[in-house]
């Protein structure tokens, strides 16, 4: 029941879209048709670096009626990357062959809405590719409000500018100007929904904002892959086994049970679709819960963890599984 | 190899019935002689040859007689046939995933030649054979799911998904077990299943609807359901209750063994691509309990299973009246030897 069917493709095509972002297009390894998809998906893209194997997810970007290939881009996140992007960037060139999983889509356009408000920081421009491409084409309104860097480090301005016009706001951290989410979020008329996705600080800035200003917590979304956050290493112990695996500093409990050959249940591998929630039995160190999720009630009685993110600081813990 | 189509009635005669081979392959859901509630759900992957899971969508000897009386139904009340406006695409969806299949399983009877967006559907047993631009509902004669809908078996609804759950917003429904799609359209899972008893406090539903909202592309599940129906009658809807509700008093120790039907639903659930909506499929199996008992272990399982039903099941399916009745009838057919288990027949 774990995972999703793989799929192996190969990469047709590489391009440098900004200075720290690279294009990726996919093609099935025999040329057959991908599955179409919808506004807002995402892939796993599997890696294997060494020893190592990662799954990391990456939005899809083309459109979604384009069966031909799948689009990704990705962020060469330098140090802080625990390897997925770095891999992406300097070891994937056309011909590589990769796994990938079918599309999974966490992060939809609510179709009663009104309006869409999409609310983009950085590489969080991803997601909303294939959404406007779907808003577009129902005829739906939306604008989109798309915050960079720079010119040079912000991927597609142009090609979005042109395509959607004055529905396309850009704007540039290097020239002092931040997003007006105050007056943005302030002046829509009800039935409006929005989506956020960008860095942590942008996410809980945007929801404050909403939030403050009344808007109803069904009419916002947003989306966050970040990778598991690295810590110290811990045991875990499977109850219904009797194994006990050494979960190390720089992987998630899943990883380390995959490692393992323990098939244990997954889908995002981002903590927000709730596939590898797993029962907690006892635990004798402080639960780091880094999905988004559970609910603080959930936190709190400690009976929970979402393995594909969440770590516990020092000692052990006992999974139901 | 070529189906021989059935020419039958589900209503006034009511002439259908199954041939031996059908019964053989007819989805009896019992795994055990206990009867036991489970969310039951597995992957919608190909069954053995020849049974009613070898394809994702079962077509049999009385497609052409069901297609008819899905008409019939339809011309009477249109209203059982119902697609908010924002389910367009799915509509397309299932129209694609509907004539895939059946060009690809059954080829002697459905052809599909797709030019990009220009499609060539040709159905035989129904002859029909249509040019249509794939995305305009203008070349269809119906909207896409009404257009498909009344070419396959089974009724289907469509759950668009959003703020994490499901809202019926389109089916077609028209050979359903008492319910109204007319009543249920727009509401969301916990709502449309709010009749059903025990499996709420068991918290059935909040498990079902958390593994629903991660239902992947290309790893459709099914589960079964069942319940009884009398005389072989397709269209038990609450619309038409007036027609219907009255044949459970005329069910008596003579005539129970052929007016009383197990009405067995095979229901798929299947992620559709463009829209991220949901299609269920809810195709149903009607076979007399004449018929069951020739198969001997079914004959032995099905009165051991009616008595340990718990009694809200009983009220909620409707048997009441006459399940006394069916197991005075049927246990003739139990000899008291013990069964093997699976649903299948020895």
């Amino acid at each position: 029941m774990s995972g999703s069917l793989l799929r192996r493709v190969r990469v047709a095509e590489v391009e440098q879209v900004a200075a720290r972002i690279k294009r990726f297009r996919f093609v099935d390894i025999d040329n057959a048709p991908l599955s179409e998809f919808s506004g807002g998906s995402h892939i796993s893209v599997v890696m294997h670096s060494g020893d190592r194997m990662m799954r990391n997810p990456y939005s899809l970007m083309g459109s979604p009626t384009d069966t031909s290939s799948y689009q990704i881009s990705v962020l060469h996140c330098g140090k802080d990357s625990r390897g997925g992007s770095q891999f992406m960037h300097e070891n994937v060139a056309v011909g590589t062959e990769l796994e990938i999983s079918e599309p999974l889509n966490l992060f939809p356009p609510a179709k009663l809405a009104k309006k869409h408000v999409l609310l983009a920081g950085g590489i969080g421009i991803t997601p909303f590719m294939s959404m406007m491409n779907d808003l577009d084409s129902l005829r739906s309104d939306f604008e989109l409000h798309y915050g960079v860097r720079s010119l040079e480090e912000g991927a597609y301005c142009k090609y979005l500018q042109s395509r959607y016009g004055s529905r396309v706001n850009i704007y540039r951290q290097d020239q002092g100007q931040m997003i007006p989410l105050q007056t943005i979020l302030g002046e829509q008329r009800l039935g409006s929904h929005m989506y956020v996705c960008g860095p942590k600080p942008m996410i809980d800035w945007a929801l404050q904002t909403a939030e403050l200003l009344g808007w109803p917590d069904e009419n916002v979304h947003y989306e966050q892959f970040s990778a598991p956050p690295s810590g110290t290493p811990f045991i875990v112990k499977l109850a219904k086994t009797g194994r006990e695996i050494m979960v190390k500093g720089h992987q998630s409990i899943l990883e380390a049970l995959e490692e393992n050959g323990v098939d244990a249940p997954f889908l995002c591998r981002g903590g927000a679709c709730g596939q590898c929630e797993t029962g907690v039995i006892a635990c004798d160190g402080y639960i780091e819960h880094n999905d988004h999720f559970l609910s603080e009630a959930e936190r709190v009685s400690g009976k929970k963890i979402m393995i594909c993110m969440s770590r516990i600081q020092t000692g052990s813990i006992t999974l139901d599984l | 190899m070529a189906l021989i189509f059935k020419d039958e009635t589900f209503r006034d005669d009511f002439t259908y019935t199954n041939s031996p081979a059908t019964i053989r392959r007819f989805p009896f859901p019992f795994i055990e002689d206990q009867y036991r509630y489970s969310v039951n759900i597995e992957p919608h992957t190909p069954g053995p040859k020849g049974s009613v899971l070898e394809f994702p969508f079962d077509i049999d000897e009385h497609y052409v007689s069901e297609m008819r009386d899905r008409a019939m139904v339809l011309q009477d009340d249109p209203g059982r046939c119902q697609a908010l406006p924002h389910m367009m695409t799915a509509q397309w969806d299932m129209l694609e995933l509907v004539m895939v299949a059946l060009a690809r399983d059954y080829p002697d009877h459905f052809t599909l030649h797709r030019d990009g967006a220009h499609w060539h559907w040709i159905n035989k047993p129904l002859k029909i054979d249509q040019k249509f631009v794939f995305g305009e509902v203008n070349s269809l004669p119906y909207e896409p799911m009404e257009y498909i809908g009344r070419q396959v078996q089974g009724d289907f609804s469509i759950q668009d998904q959003r703020d994490n759950q499901l809202w019926m917003d389109a089916g077609i429904i028209t050979s359903q077990a008492d319910w109204s799609l007319d009543f249920d359209v727009g509401m969301n899972f916990f709502e449309w299943h709010a009749p059903v008893p025990l499996a709420h406090e068991a918290g059935v539903f909040e498990r079902a609807l958390k593994f629903l909202l991660n239902l992947q592309i290309g790893k459709p599940v099914r589960r079964l359901n069942w319940t009884m129906t009398i005389n072989p009658r397709l269209d038990t809807s609450p619309e038409n209750y007036p027609k219907w509700g009255t044949d459970r008093t005329t069910v008596t120790p003579e005539n129970v063994g052929k007016k009383v039907h197990l009405r067995v639903e095979m229901q798929g659930l299947f992620r559709l691509p463009r829209s991220n909506a949901i299609l269920f499929s809810i195709r149903g199996y009607l076979m007399s309990l004449e018929q069951i008992v020739t198969v001997p272990k079914w004959g032995r399982r099905l009165p051991r299973v009616l008595k340990s039903l718990p009694q809200e099941l009983v009220d909620y399916k409707g048997l009441s009246r006459y399940r006394q009745t069916a197991i005075d009838w049927l246990e003739k057919y139990d000899d008291g030897a013990p069964t093997t288990p699976g649903n299948g027949p020895d």
